[in-house]
């Protein structure tokens, strides 16, 4: 367990005059003179500290976060699987890490070749027709796919399309990005049973719908079982469908979105295809399409010239030349490459059978899961329905009746050594948990955090305080957002400045 | 099973639980025609030593070239410690900070992080990170038609001279929400925006001018002038550096009267392997009048319920998780991890070595320019003061030269002329002070060599 420790600032080590000069490179006796109005006037107030306060600061630092190789995170719609150590080891080879985007095609054909079979493996588990890997996270992937379906919609002439249709429980990314794209997001609802209400969906299409942003598991846990209506009717309206990949990994090996019907996707690689989270990123969001959607992929994508295999074999990044209606360039030079190796190397580390077997645990482990809680008195928000990789637990009851919310419940089990599910996500459950276990965790783990929850609930009978002022054994207690937000300190700001 | 943990008997056991006759019977919700039977055009899988030796191969094939390329993306030396401390796992495999009692750890670094940036920039306030350089371009002439609220126009004046990969991202993803990107030309004697070329949009609804310092041809622009006309327009500056320029030249807190509004920039210098391109961060910074306008995370240091310090995200209502189609971008994921590399480095650093490392880099483009500009056929574009890269011209195609120098084991540059084919055969090199003094003696070695030929390969 974590011990309570506060930390300093990396400024608040430093010393006048200190610093880890065995880093620095020698000074210059000969510098070309610069404009005297161009130069910076005083040097940057930053730390000034040798390389083991450095050291011992980060690690320190570190130490006060929960991560996958410490903690399981049953972190619904995230899929925080175990981030195999051989994609990292591969991906962070001298020749990757030291080659430049712009290298010539010389220096380029093994990881072009990488790259190559990496959008060939995702066209092949999704089923789509092309992909683009250069979106460098879901939210990226997102703009892309509403961009190209706003560029089909105008290369045709059709310039009403400007309205995007959003189950209620979406991504809140799906309606920001709909707005981004110069869209208009149109939330619709969905039944009692957790699947789109086609009525109201019926009632939504028409002349300006421009498509539909659906992800399949949805994000209530279960799949959606009308989808090919949903396809239908959106299709006959002369929109088209989009599907958000976050929970891709419920579905791996078993059905893909190209046969479901939709048009586009974006993948979540920092999810499905194991590359790691980092605090928050790098992600990569690559992005496929069918027919329809081929000639508007976003720049780059690589492409072989030559028999395959063979010595003729050639690679090469496709260009404004080659894809004239693309919609453009969406990174600076080709995304999130360190990313996109680590998830070619995990693609290939399991093969055909290992793709399939992702989905099958995934959704065994979550059913498992949640059978245990429902045995020990957790309500599920759909027991009627199969949960797929995730689920959702609504503590309505325990709210009303022990006044225990889903966040002190969130919170309790930080104190146990278990990153919190997702909270009050989707919005339309209320005090939810959203729980995706993930197929990479043993069964003693999945116990063990039922012996957590088991732990709360007699808590919550007794004691329901200690819950309410949770967590007590981490590095700080709950924090002053309210103060956070009013009495805004971003930087530090040392006395002498 | 790589990476699934499960015997024969924990799958027994789970099932038995769950009422389930086996796996695929977990599977009875999906309609039966959308099944897939097999991923057949899919490869069998390998082990851990198999794929080693695979990238080990694809990684021989690619080769240690000397680079002497830059166009956005610079090669500098990384302090052991930087990745020692970024690949520990609780950093390397640690979710978005949202929990915030079990994230302290990536949450005071983010806050550090901020204050460095703002050290470096001159500036209130920064965010945790964009994906990159052009994204945050683009981010930010969105944030700088949201926060000028004098203007109408949605119009932005973007220098030709801008990096043309951060010009193209900011038409393909700003068109959708109606933004006029207008290009402003360069001088072609001097290699900075023109001024002439800006008075023409004199008295016009400008709402945001975008200053590249230095620009994509290595020149210094009269940032001064430039953010003075900007303002004195009713136009926002958005300023876009290079961080380790920063080490030497004018925070953009500090460029004219009054300083920039908006900073950006790609962070990769600081830390980051060139790593084809990817995962690096884009920093932005801004003033804090402006800072709910900002897109993307914001850590804020407060107090917990024992009063003792700590660290959360702050002002999430202005994030799509929160604010969903009303949101100030729709971005989620950032580079968290990069920007602690950024962070580390720049600890490392510190000003004085950050200044070192400017300097050094100086000094290796003079250097560099000088060995390459006095042999016959090569000359140099723009006698205007530069940071690290400058513009060569040649009496010949760069493309062919290019190709025999790669041949040599040198990538050589960056060919211009698809960009700006009014320049004809030019070539952008740049040396930091990773390249020494016998790589520029080798690579002039290898020019004069090429240049030789009277047919180059």
């Amino acid at each position: 367990m974590t011990l309570p420790m506060c930390e300093p600032l990396i400024f608040e080590h430093g010393r006048p005059g200190r610093g880890a000069r065995g880093q620095w490179p020698a000074v210059e006796t000969s510098v070309p003179a610069l404009p005297p109005a161009l130069k910076r006037e005083q040097r940057a107030a930053l730390p000034e500290v040798s390389e083991l306060d450095v050291v011992r600061h980060y690690t320190r630092l570190s130490q006060l976060n929960f991560s996958i190789d410490t903690h399981f995170y049953p972190l619904g719609s995230c899929t925080m699987k175990y981030n195999p150590r051989a994609c990292n080891a591969a991906a962070m080879l001298p020749e990757f890490l030291g080659r430049h985007p712009l290298a010539s095609l010389q220096h380029s054909q093994g990881f072009l070749t990488c790259m190559f079979e990496l959008q060939e493996m995702l066209k092949e588990v999704t089923g789509m027709q092309a992909v683009a890997l250069s979106p460098m996270a879901g939210a990226h992937g997102e703009f892309a796919g509403v961009a190209m379906i706003r560029a089909f919609h105008r290369a045709r002439g059709d310039l009403a399309r400007n309205e995007i249709i959003v189950p209620t429980a979406a991504h809140g990314t799906n309606p920001a990005t709909a707005t981004m794209c110069g869209c208009v997001a149109r939330e619709i609802g969905v039944g009692a049973d957790g699947d789109v209400d086609l009525d109201a969906l019926r009632a939504a299409v028409g002349p300006k719908t421009a498509g539909i942003m659906l992800t399949n598991p949805s994000t209530l846990g279960i799949f959606e079982r009308g989808i090919a209506a949903v396809a239908h009717i959106v299709h006959e309206a002369g929109g088209l469908l989009y599907y958000d990949g976050a929970n891709l990994n419920a579905i791996l090996g078993k059905v893909r979105p190209g046969d479901m019907g939709f048009d586009v996707m974006h993948m979540n690689l920092h999810k499905t295809f194991s590359t790691p989270h980092g605090g928050g990123g790098p992600g990569a969001g690559a992005v496929g399409v069918g027919p329809r959607l081929l000639p508007f992929i976003p720049l780059p994508v690589v492409t072989r010239e030559g028999s395959a295999g063979g010595d003729g074999a050639q690679y090469r990044w496709l260009n404004e030349q080659d894809l004239p209606q693309s919609i453009g360039r969406l990174t600076g030079f080709n995304g999130n490459a360190g990313v996109l190796l680590r998830a070619y190397v995990y693609m290939r580390m399991l093969g055909r059978a290992g793709m399939s077997r992702v989905g099958e645990y995934a959704t065994l482990n979550s059913n498992y899961l949640l059978t245990r809680l429902q045995q020990i008195g957790f309500i599920a928000a759909y027991p009627q329905r199969r949960a797929s990789h995730e689920f959702i637990l609504t503590l309505k009851a325990l709210s009303q009746h022990q006044g225990v919310t889903a966040m002190d419940v969130a919170k309790r089990l930080l104190d146990f050594g278990f990153h919190a599910p997702t909270t009050y996500f989707p919005l339309l459950v209320p005090e939810c948990l959203l729980i995706e276990p993930t197929e990479t965790e043993s069964k003693e783990t999945l116990d063990a955090f039922v012996g957590a929850m088991a732990q709360i609930l007699s808590e919550a009978a007794k004691d329901p305080g200690t819950l309410r002022g949770a967590p007590h054994r981490l590095p700080v207690r709950r924090l002053d957002d309210v103060r956070a937000a009013r009495e805004l300190d971003v930087a530090y700001h040392p006395v002498a400045r | 099973m790589p990476f699934i943990p499960h015997t024969a008997a924990d799958v027994a056991e789970m099932l038995e639980a769950i009422g389930a006759v086996n796996i695929e019977a977990l599977f009875d919700e999906i309609p039966d025609a959308l099944r897939v039977r097999a991923l057949a055009g899919f490869p069998e899988g390998l082990n851990e030593q198999q794929i080693m030796q695979l990238m080990y191969a694809r990684a021989r094939q690619d080769g240690r070239p000397l680079n002497f390329i830059g166009a956005g993306a610079y090669e500098h030396h990384i302090p052991a410690a930087v990745w020692a401390l970024v690949s520990r796992g609780e950093f390397y495999s640690a979710y978005t900070p949202y929990q915030a009692e079990a994230s302290q750890g990536t949450l005071q670094t983010i806050y550090e992080y901020q204050s460095m940036v703002t050290a470096l920039t001159g500036m209130q306030v920064a965010n945790a990170s964009m994906y990159d350089g052009a994204t945050a371009v683009s981010e930010a002439c969105l944030m700088a038609v949201r926060t000028n609220r004098k203007s109408s126009a949605a119009r932005i004046l973007m220098p030709r001279n801008v990096h043309p990969h951060y010009r193209a991202v900011t038409l393909a993803s700003t068109g959708g929400q109606g933004l006029k990107i207008e290009e402003v030309p360069y001088q072609r004697t001097s290699g900075q925006t023109s001024a002439a070329a800006l008075t023409g949009f004199a008295g016009q609804d400008v709402t945001a001018v975008v200053i590249q310092q230095p620009n994509f041809f290595g020149v210094l622009e009269d940032v001064d002038a430039l953010t003075d006309w900007a303002h004195a327009q009713g136009a926002l500056a958005v300023a876009v550096v290079n961080p380790t320029s920063l080490g030497v030249l004018k925070a953009p807190g500090q460029w004219g009267q009054r300083g920039a509004d908006i900073v950006v920039g790609d962070g990769q210098p600081l830390g980051c392997p060139l790593s084809s391109g990817g995962p690096y961060f884009g920093f932005m910074a801004t003033r804090m009048e402006y800072v709910r306008q900002m897109p993307g995370r914001i850590v804020g240091r407060t107090v917990d319920l024992d009063g003792r310090p700590g660290f959360t995200l702050t002002l999430q209502a202005r994030e799509q998780h929160i604010r969903r189609g009303k949101a100030t971008s729709n971005i989620c994921t950032n580079q968290g991890l990069l920007m602690i590399a950024g962070t580390i480095y720049l600890a490392l650093m510190g000003a004085e070595g950050l200044e070192r490392v400017a300097n050094a880099c100086l000094a290796r483009t003079a250097e560099l320019v000088a060995a390459l500009s006095r042999m016959p056929g090569v000359r140099v574009a723009f006698g205007t003061a530069r940071f690290h890269e400058a513009v060569l011209l040649l009496d010949r195609p760069v493309a062919p030269v290019l190709a025999a120098l790669a041949a040599r084991g040198i990538e050589g540059g960056f060919d211009l002329s698809a960009h700006y084919p009014e320049m004809g055969a030019a070539l952008l090199v740049c040396a930091t002070e990773a390249r020494g003094a016998q790589d520029i003696a080798d690579y002039a070695a290898a020019l004069a060599d090429v240049l030789k030929s009277a047919r180059v390969a």
